[in-house]
């Protein structure tokens, strides 16, 4: 619209309408901004307040002393990184969370995706199906911690995993309060899954409601003969898009993990003692760092570390998941 | 004929194997539910017993009650979530559905450099930011307020992106028309654009309530005390207090997934929408 008045406005350059047509395509460009602005205006001006400012804030932070203080006092170069980084502690958490995601990324990746297929391999009761899977999706970290702390995974015999295994034999096993074996990772991860794996079947499920059926009749042709070949030779390339969304916020997820270690390791005697020393992720550690602590120089300079992790981590495994099909 | 009649019995073999791990899986997913609610209904001795208690002797609905009585912290903490997420959710998609209206047909000449702008923060996690925006709040003097949990959370790039792509493909047609019908930009927005957007709005504003609802390291960092807890902080800080009591825990836990719940039976085509919507971030 704006590149026509311009071309008409350059034509008629010598007319004598030119200098009334040129005023008037002004004033509409300037209702245009006008209007723009009051429509784009607040959402701008929120995120400059609410995520411009935090972004630039932090980083004076990360390279400042602020010790029980938001506006550091003094310039002091790299040494809040270096203390960081030499925090066995926060060494440990970054350690963690890579583990973590890991081993979270493609057991998602395949429960989700099993999920997708198996419930659209059937007629009756689709719905249903999915309806469970996906109800999870209600409950939040919190509530579910509750559950997986209290009963599900709870190191008497009084819990329910417990009584399961007791069935054969099986004593007792202390899933959260005992470090070795580490059995609270199974914890943290089976929470995780629960939680997340309907959310990405839908995904899936909509990937796969995507690819037209004309596909696996000209792959029947070309001597597709079972269906384990479909899966391998049409289904899953053309879920390639799918597959690497849902990978990548699923990582991203991963990394920034916090409520289910906070509320499945935490106890009554604070955030930062009890079971949590065990596995402590970083954003439980930068919680800490800045609210227990007070130090918010170094939290900062941890959480940009932490966001460098998480971009390396996301570009080399859309370099895996893109190269690989 | 003996070929065809093999080949759909070798088919019912694999529909009953796909069935029965079917049942089995949706079984061992709704088991938390079921134990959640088991413990919500039993007396303190049969949920500690060591001996699993499959069923409650006699249903405990008093523990709901307990929920409820003089001193416990739900009852603000569930008054505080349900306010914390409407106000969100109403501006969150006022805010947004504006923006995103502006950036696809508002013709501006740096439209399209304000919206890579506003994309650019988007690849930033929350991870960096929740301690300085923590810093923003108590600058504005907004520490344990419900104002310091709602606004930094109703600038969401996600559902402007989602907004302007909608909005990409609206019709001229029907803009023109309210335009010659005398109707301003904003007239246009209000009394036509908006009615023809009600779908991407029911999900977006879907999606929106859940997170907001379920969230909790925001509201746990900006809600220091106890009149500002959500009820995912109630929930969590009675979980790992000494007192804890575990029947009046999950009666306390069930209560605050109701919400959803009910939201999920109404809204199930829009949120299922809302989330493949989020796929394609």
């Amino acid at each position: 619209m704006s590149s026509i008045s311009k071309n008409a406005s350059a034509d008629l350059e010598k007319s004598p309408e030119s200098a009334k047509r040129r005023n008037d395509y002004k004033k509409l460009r300037r209702r245009n901004t006008l209007t723009f602005w009051s429509f784009v205006g607040p959402m701008a001006l929120g995120l400059l307040v609410f995520v411009g400012i935090p972004i630039v804030w932090g980083i004076v932070l990360s390279f400042g002393n602020a010790q029980t203080t938001i506006t550091p006092t003094k310039f002091v170069g790299l040494s809040n990184y270096i203390q960081v980084l030499s925090d066995p502690q926060f060494r440990s958490s970054m350690i963690l969370v890579a583990i973590f995601a890991i081993i979270i990324v493609p057991l998602t990746l395949a429960f989700s995706l099993g999920l997708a297929l198996l419930v659209n391999e059937v007629k009756f009761g689709r719905g249903f199906f999915r309806t469970v899977f996906f109800i999870p999706t209600a409950c939040s970290y919190v509530v579910a911690s509750a559950i997986w702390k209290m009963s599900l995974f709870n190191g008497t015999s009084s819990g329910f995993m417990n009584t399961i295994l007791g069935w054969f034999g099986v004593e007792p096993i202390q899933w959260i309060s005992a470090s070795t074996p580490p059995w609270y990772w199974l914890v943290l991860v089976t929470v995780r899954l629960w939680l997340q794996v309907g959310l990405y079947m839908i995904l899936f499920t909509a990937g796969l409601q995507d690819i037209p059926p004309e596909v696996y009749e000209a792959g029947r042709i070309d001597g597709i003969r079972n269906k384990f070949q479909e899966l391998r030779y049409i289904t899953l390339p053309l879920l390639k898009n799918t597959t690497i969304s849902v990978s990548l916020l699923c990582l991203i997820g991963a990394f920034q993990a916090f409520d289910e270690f906070y509320n499945v390791l935490g106890s009554a005697s604070g955030s930062g003692s009890g079971n949590l020393s065990l596995a402590m992720p970083p954003l439980v550690y930068l919680y800490n760092m800045a609210f227990s602590s007070q130090n918010y120089g170094v939290g900062s300079a941890g959480a940009f570390i932490l966001t460098i992790v998480i971009v390396i981590f996301a570009l080399l495994q859309g370099k895996l998941t893109g190269s690989k099909k | 004929m003996k070929n065809r009649h093999r080949i759909s019995a070798s088919r019912v073999v694999r529909q009953t194997l796909i069935y029965l791990l079917l049942i089995i899986l949706a079984i061992i997913f709704l088991v938390p539910f079921y134990v959640m609610l088991r413990n919500a209904l039993s007396t303190k001795a049969e949920v500690t017993s060591l001996d699993w208690v499959w069923f409650p002797k006699e249903l405990q609905w008093q523990n709901f009650a307990e929920v409820f009585e003089d001193g416990s912290i739900f009852p603000q903490g569930l008054l505080n979530s349900a306010v914390i997420s409407v106000i969100q959710i109403v501006l969150q998609l006022a805010i947004s559905a504006a923006a995103g209206y502006g950036l696809a047909r508002v013709p501006y000449r740096r439209r399209n450099l304000v919206f890579a702008a506003f994309l650019a923060t988007m690849m930033v996690p929350t991870a960096v930011t929740f301690v300085p925006s923590f810093a923003v709040v108590s600058a504005l003097g907004w520490v344990s307020t419900l104002a310091g949990i709602i606004v930094p959370g109703i600038f969401s790039v996600f559902s402007v992106f989602l907004f302007r792509q909608f909005f990409l493909d609206f019709p001229d047609e029907l803009e023109e028309a309210g335009r010659l019908d005398g109707l301003g930009p904003w007239g246009v927005f209000f009394r036509i654009v908006l009615p023809n957007a009600k779908g991407i709005t029911v999900a977006l504003g879907a999606i929106g309530f859940i997170n907001s609802w379920n969230a909790f390291l925001w509201p746990l960092v900006v809600g220091q005390d106890e009149h500002s807890w959500t009820v995912q902080v109630a929930l969590s800080s009675y979980l790992n207090s000494y007192s804890v009591d575990f029947p009046v825990l999950f009666a306390a836990a069930v209560t605050s997934i109701i919400p959803l719940v009910i939201l999920f039976f109404i809204f199930q085509r829009h949120i299922v929408e809302g989330v493949k919507m989020s796929g394609m971030k």
